[in-house]
């Protein structure tokens, strides 16, 4: 067993260095040199600043915005530094409350009649609290706010939606997904 | 489940209907005994290796050295990596400032990612140093991998020698599954990965100044090269806390298939390498066609449930249809790019290979969802199972079946020619029952422990399938969690941590002392008396005997948490 012992500590010396030093390294480099901007985080700069990443969405509110979903990522949500989900079952009276207050809040903000049904991404949290994307129906529901407020006129804003909107890949793979982050950047520059 | 949900599933199995023979072929080059393909590339650096360790790579093992390997090897890998979970505030290469893990939380990590498992009980992005990250969880991504490997490859070969006292060298077989299996694979595949945007960098957290005037911190780190022997290697334990929901680790539908792809290719593959090895391909297509039942299975129905959504939210006001502008179903801890329909596949393809890694919160998928995903890791890693273990495990299985079958009809129990005897037997079912004991016995004792109570994070049926999912996940070495479940105690990280040692290697040691009696044999000519274990209906008895047998086992535990949940919808 002692002989076993020995040539296992130095086999994981061996790897050590091949699986924990060299491969990771290599990686990098080659990622740092061919695809360094997304090696980086896809992140976005304005003016010298880093306002954040394609990859990551960021809380908004007011009704100028578009409003990305509900997060439970740290304590006001979207917190970068502490991904995760609400892990609250399908049955949980804590989730059923708290999705009843968001279909009332989403009713009133996007001025909603009490009847409509309202896209359910809009009212439930993502896995990773930092979802960058909502669906296209709740896009469209928030883009009549956001045109009024911003007194740009429905069509052209729609038209934004449409332009950050990434359809499923090769026609079947994942959803359609609009990303709120770049859409929001969008806006700002138009007005 | 819409078009495009089908069609998704069915670029899958294209992909897999085409690498699963390639990667088979190559594994059987890889781990049999005559040249194999990259003998000039990696020939120098294994040599190298067996060198440094001091390992004679033509000396061949009986199965109680081969075992003995295993475990010194397991045994250093675990010791080394409790060290640096209690040493990482004081190591360079920890631009986060993770401080020391408690003395509990770093022996359930340690063993977590020996034993291939990645249950995690701390987050990623705040808790783990890049230098643990790299050196300790990376490391074991292919070494825990590799050791499955070595076990399959072991467990094949004395199902096919005749009359040999050894079953192969453990030294070689971890070392050749690392340089020529998972290395190059993980090094394609992490690239690609970079290409599509997962981050690949040595920073600490950015600061981002966010269109609303917050600030936002955004993580850095090595992650696409963990990301892709994270799931070639049936490992699951992400960087971050969010797994391969967090938009750094999968961040399109495109990776997300590639993700799920890696999760499967090798498992299924060694099924091909098996039949090429036993000489006798067919062998290799039916315990094929018995995970591919299994996993298939699984995957349409966890799709299914999550695409339809709750009646409990659509009674709140909550649109769930699937039209053209929106995914609808189940969305609570899903990510939109994903979708319900990719991720009840993925839930599915990660519970089914022993890998733990999720793109959306098991926790919170519906009863019907979750159940599937907790009912397909109590079939014990065999749809496909984990790296080397699923195909170890269905060949267990296998001969439990022969077994079986010989009862029922009166046939001789043999399987590959060679006869099943009640030492085999006897090893056979202490394989099939360690698992059941310790997940039962450590799930109902939490059940009546108050302090292990108050950890469940939902009520009703849905805390006793927190805590069962809990411990069938660390006792089959998987690692995925219902999350809600505050593991990060004494008692779970403790009895978790023996549930997984338990799952491990309480399965690995048996199956190879099969491997040695089974290799001792000599084969006998099929008869009239002998059960064809090459037909689809030997894949029917399999998939039948997998069923039952887990049936028994768990249905009453099933029934009291998902079940129940179900009919209260």
């Amino acid at each position: 067993m002692r002989r076993q012992l020995a040539a296992a500590a130095l086999m994981l010396v061996g790897l050590t260095v091949l699986c924990g030093i060299v491969y990771p390294l290599v990686t990098t480099a080659v990622a740092q040199v061919a695809f360094k901007h997304r090696a980086d985080g896809s992140l976005i700069e304005l003016d010298g600043r880093i306002v954040g990443s394609s990859l990551l969405g960021q809380p908004s509110t007011g009704d100028r915005w578009f409003h990305p979903r509900p997060s439970s990522a740290g304590a006001d949500g979207y917190d970068g530094a502490s991904s995760g989900a609400s892990n609250l079952g399908p049955t949980n009276p804590a989730l059923l409350n708290t999705v009843a207050e968001r279909v009332a809040a989403y009713r009133r903000e996007n001025g909603l009649s009490p009847e409509t049904k309202v896209p359910v991404d809009a009212v439930t949290g993502s896995g990773s609290g930092l979802d960058p994307a909502i669906s296209v129906a709740n896009a469209h529901i928030q883009a009549r706010r956001v045109a009024r407020a911003r007194g740009l006129d429905e069509a052209s804003v729609l038209r934004l939606v449409g332009q950050y909107t990434t359809r499923r890949a090769f026609g079947a793979l994942g959803e359609d997904a609009v990303n709120v982050l770049q859409l929001n950047i969008a806006l700002a520059k138009v007005r | 489940m819409s078009a495009a949900a089908w069609v998704q599933l069915a670029v899958l199995v294209a992909l897999l209907a085409i690498t699963t023979p390639m990667l088979g072929a190559y594994l059987a080059k890889v781990f049999g005994d005559g040249p194999a393909p990259g003998d000039r590339v990696f020939g120098p650096v294994e040599r190298l290796l067996y060198r440094v360790a001091g390992v004679d790579e033509r000396s061949e093992q009986r199965w109680p050295v081969y075992a003995r390997a295993l475990l010194a090897f397991s045994a250093v890998s675990v010791v080394f990596l409790y060290g640096l979970t209690r040493l990482q505030a004081h190591l360079p290469l920890n631009p986060s400032h993770a401080t020391a893990m408690s003395p509990a939380l770093g022996f359930n990590t340690a063993v977590s990612f020996v034993t291939n498992t990645n249950w995690q009980n701390y987050a990623g992005e705040a808790s783990a140093s890049h230098l643990l990250q790299t050196l300790g969880l990376v490391v074991q991504n292919f070494a825990s991998a590799a050791v499955g490997l070595a076990v399959a490859v072991a467990v094949i070969r004395g199902l096919v020698r005749r009359r040999s006292a050894t079953i192969g060298n453990f030294w070689v077989d971890l070392t050749r599954g690392v340089m020529r299996v998972l290395l190059p694979l993980s090094f394609v595949l992490a690239v690609v990965f970079v290409s599509q945007g997962v981050v690949q960098n040595l920073h600490g957290f950015r600061s981002a100044h966010t269109i609303a005037g917050a600030t936002q911190q955004i993580p850095g780190g090595p992650i696409a090269s963990q990301e892709a022997i994270k799931e070639l290697g049936t490992n699951g334990g992400g960087p971050y806390n969010a797994n391969s929901a967090h938009p750094f680790e999968n961040p399109n539908p495109v990776t997300n298939l590639l993700q799920i792809w890696a999760l499967l290719a090798v498992p299924f593959a060694l099924t091909f390498a098996f039949g090429r090895m036993a000489r006798d391909r067919r062998q290799g297509r039916v315990v094929f066609a018995a995970m591919f039942t299994l996993w298939i299975a699984s995957a349409l129905l966890a799709m299914q449930f999550e695409t339809h959504g709750t009646p409990k939210l659509s009674a709140l006001g909550a649109d769930q249809r699937a039209v053209a502008t929106q995914s609808g179903g189940n969305m609570e801890g899903k990510e939109t790019r994903f979708g319900p329909a990719a991720s009840g596949l993925f839930a599915a393809s990660t519970t089914g290979t022993s890998t733990g890694s999720v793109i959306a919160t098991h926790d919170s998928l519906t009863p019907g969802g979750g159940g599937v995903a907790l009912a397909h890791i109590m079939l014990g890693e065999v749809s496909p199972g984990g790296v080397g273990a699923g195909l170890y495990g269905m060949l267990i299985f296998a001969l439990l079946s022969v077994f079986i079958a010989g009862l029922m009809v009166g046939r001789t129990p043999e399987y590959l020619g060679k006869k099943i005897q009640a030492a085999e037997m006897k090893l056979v079912v202490l394989y099939i029952i360690a698992v059941p004991v310790v997940v039962l016995g450590f799930a109902g004792t939490s059940v009546l422990l108050r302090t292990a109570l108050g950890s469940t994070a939902n009520p009703g049926p849905h805390g006793l399938s927190e805590i069962t999912y809990a411990f069938a996940s660390a006792g089959n070495n998987n690692g995925s969690a219902f999350g809600g479940l505050a593991g990060n105690t004494d008692w779970y990280n403790t009895t978790l941590g023996l549930s997984m040692l338990v799952g491990r290697f309480l399965l690995i040691v048996p199956a190879l002392a099969i491997a040695g009696s089974l290799g001792r044999k000599q084969t006998v000519p099929p008869s009239a008396g002998t059960f064809p274990t090459g037909t689809p209906l030997f894949t029917g008895l399999l998939v039948g005997v997998v069923v039952i047998v887990v049936g028994l086992t768990y249905f009453p535990v099933l029934a009291l948490g998902p079940l129940v949940e179900h009919l209260g919808l």
